[in-house]
């Protein structure tokens, strides 16, 4: 692909060395969005807790209070009883974070002892552990973490952990099976297990370190999933009331009729958050997608070369070196020359 | 065809331990449920008490393996026990008057869904670069958005703000559910909002997903064979990029359908809509656990089926899954 060339696309911009390039500013745009939104909400989630400006769970009971929009002294509101929206709301981005960090840990590790053993064991160990996977990508989570966390006691966090986990492994899994089976086929690893390294070295030195960018990626798409499942659990009463997560605050604004009453500030920020949220883990994916994947990559950068687009059909293009700034008179003077010609070509001219 | 006898088994392992786990969920947990149901409903009857305990297996009337066959017995005669929130209402009485309901919202709304976004996937793949790619970021914030915050926004903007649309009911008070015509204006007028909502949702994951594929597939020889040989556009981006993409994206649609249904099932309850969603709300609130665990059970059917139709499209469109039916 023309796109993966290393040379600057700009042609304004003089390509610069690759060696000068850092990890950070090779991502593309769309990791680097995300990665700097997400930081925030790291940040919301780490300091937030210890600047809110009331107790969260603190009832104001004078009645001007009760449903008192955005001001100075709240500055996202109040809800019903008189509670600081906000103050709610850093606690809540905290316990969030919080726990679909922690599912996302856990059911990441299931997934990769799950699809690395599935590949590298193979025969009817494979076929086993690659039926209950299946089995449990098709049968819809939700409902059935709602009949799990319904029968059990509502009184920690470590329950709805240990349920979103056990249910958010199986689509890690079968991605790292199909990546481990590949890997496995590889020269590398017949080379190491022609020099004699253990079953276990191999796959901690040789399989899971050529896997880093599938796990990363599997770990962010299941601490969204944890956002989303633990938000809509929440949402409909399935956790624990008393303590302050995006999705109770969700909670109690739907159920004391927030939207009916007008209150927007109520039921908007947490919400917005847990969007906002989710796109940055989608942007962050999706941009790791793109690193992995040239053809992915963004729009005015893809299939241009030298600022002009090129199809599948037309002849290789061949990228020269930018022309010299020039400014003032002496760009006046170039105008005459005859390799003025020459800068047509690479501003978005004919290629050939 | 064995290619379909081999999903079909798959799927019915897939239903056979949904049920089974329904089956034990229950007797597994900690605490007695039986008890845990009645101190809540103190107006139950014994007899409720004796269905529970049959039903949850705390009684231990005959041993655990006829319990299971008497669980499996009841559930293909679509017998979901009593309910306890509405004692003394039959189960599948109240299942039976919100499917109905769901299936047409949420299955409508979620097959417009794909087929609008594998359309605009396929030309967002096409014309990678063109203004379908500027609006990516926007789509992955809505693809990102709950469906009930989505929801909650709908509803605000265009309900409570503008008055265009009802807040909520699956059709005006008063009028009563049958084949008239007012009825059924007023259904179609209330679901609006909802399948908008999840079209807009849902929309954007089909499209990213059919564009990735789309660019990925564009990049093959044959659809450079396919230009070189002159062949006109249309032809080229329909019959050979986009039906080659496809298999991935149905394969996906049928994975994908369990999250999106759910999804939709907690979005009725912003809507007050008479579908499941409300129906599982008002069990959970009401810990009423035969009628959580009949839902679960009805969800995990629709989707398994949904999944073995699609297979069934999947052999009709695309030989290659035939090939390798046949290989085997």
């Amino acid at each position: 692909m023309t796109a993966t060339l290393p040379v600057s696309t700009d042609p304004a911009v003089p390509a610069a060395p690759p060696r000068q390039l850092g990890r950070w500013r090779r991502l593309p745009l769309k990791a680097k969005a995300g990665a700097v939104l997400l930081g925030l909400f790291v940040l919301a989630a780490i300091i937030g807790p210890l600047v809110t400006p009331y107790d969260p769970s603190y009832q104001n009971p004078a009645f001007s209070l009760s449903l008192h929009r955005p001001d100075a002294a709240h500055l996202l509101g109040t809800t019903q009883s008189g509670q600081d929206v906000l103050s709610q709301l850093l606690v809540g981005i905290r316990m969030t974070l919080e726990l679909a960090l922690l599912v996302g840990v856990i059911a990441t590790a299931l997934s990769v002892i799950v699809g690395v053993s599935a590949a590298v064991l193979g025969g009817v160990w494979d076929e086993v552990l690659s039926l209950i996977t299946n089995v449990f990508l098709v049968i819809p989570a939700l409902p059935l973490l709602i009949i799990l966390l319904g029968y059990l006691p509502k009184t920690g966090q470590t329950a709805t952990v240990l349920v979103l986990a056990g249910l958010g492994w199986p689509w890690g899994a079968r991605v790292i099976r199909a990546q481990t089976l590949a890997i496995r086929g590889r020269d590398f690893i017949a080379a190491s297990r022609e020099t004699g390294e253990s079953t276990w070295r191999i796959i901690a030195f040789e399989i899971i370190p050529n896997e880093v960018s599938l796990i990363a990626a599997n770990f962010v798409n299941t601490v969204l999933y944890a956002i989303g499942a633990s938000v809509a659990l929440a949402f409909i009463g399935l956790s624990n009331l008393s303590s302050w997560s995006l999705g109770t605050m969700l909670y109690w604004a739907q159920s004391q009729q927030a939207l009916q009453l007008g209150a927007w500030w109520w039921f908007a920020p947490p919400g917005l958050a847990v969007a906002l949220m989710g796109t940055a883990l989608v942007l962050l994916n999706t941009g790791m997608d793109e690193l992995g994947n040239p053809r992915l990559r963004d729009a005015a950068r893809a299939g241009r070369v030298g600022g002009r687009r090129v199809r599948p059909t037309d002849p290789t293009p061949v990228l020269q070196a930018p022309p010299p700034r020039r400014s003032g008179l002496a760009a006046f003077a170039h105008s005459f020359s005859r390799s003025s010609l020459l800068d047509d070509r690479a501003r978005g001219g004919d290629p050939r | 065809m064995p290619f379909i006898l081999r999903r079909l088994g798959f799927y019915l392992v897939a239903a056979w331990v949904a049920l089974t786990l329904n089956f034990f969920i229950p007797r597994l947990m900690p605490g007695n449920a039986v008890q845990a149901i009645m101190s809540k409903f103190p107006n139950l009857q014994p007899a409720a008490y004796r269905a529970l305990e049959a039903m949850l297996g705390v009684g231990h009337p005959g041993s655990l393996w006829h319990q299971y066959l008497a669980y499996l017995g009841d559930v293909a005669h679509f017998n979901f026990g009593t309910d306890v929130a509405e004692y003394p209402a039959q189960v599948s009485t109240l299942l039976a008057e919100t499917i109905p309901w769901t299936l047409t919202l949420v299955g409508t709304a979620t097959v417009i869904a794909f087929l609008v976004g594998t359309a605009l996937g396929i030309l967002a793949g096409w014309r990678h670069g063109g203004w379908l790619d500027r609006v990516l970021p926007g789509l992955m914030f809505l693809q990102a958005i709950p469906y009930f915050f989505l929801a909650l926004i709908m509803l605000t903007l265009l309900a409570v703000t503008v008055h265009l649309f009802p807040l909520g009911q699956g059709y005006a008070g008063g009028l009563i559910p049958g084949w008239n015509w007012a009825f059924a204006s007023s259904a179609l007028y209330h679901s609006l909002l909802p399948a908008l909502t999840i079209v807009l949702t849902s929309l954007a994951g089909w499209m990213l997903q059919m564009r990735n594929v789309m660019i990925t597939t564009i990049g093959e020889d044959y659809v450079l064979a396919a230009q070189a040989k002159g062949l006109p556009s249309h032809r080229v981006v329909l019959s050979y990029a986009a039906r080659n993409a496809l298999l991935p994206q149905l394969q996906g649609f049928g994975l994908a359908l369990g999250f999106v249904v759910s999804g939709a099932i907690i979005m009725e309850i912003v809507f007050s809509y008479p579908g499941i969603g409300l129906l599982l709300l008002n069990a959970v609130t009401s810990n009423d656990f035969p009628l959580m665990q009949a839902i679960f059970l009805v969800i995990t059917f629709a989707v398994l089926l949904a999944n073995l139709i699609i297979d069934l499209v999947l052999v009709a469109v695309d030989p290659r899954v035939r090939a390798q039916g046949a290989g085997r």
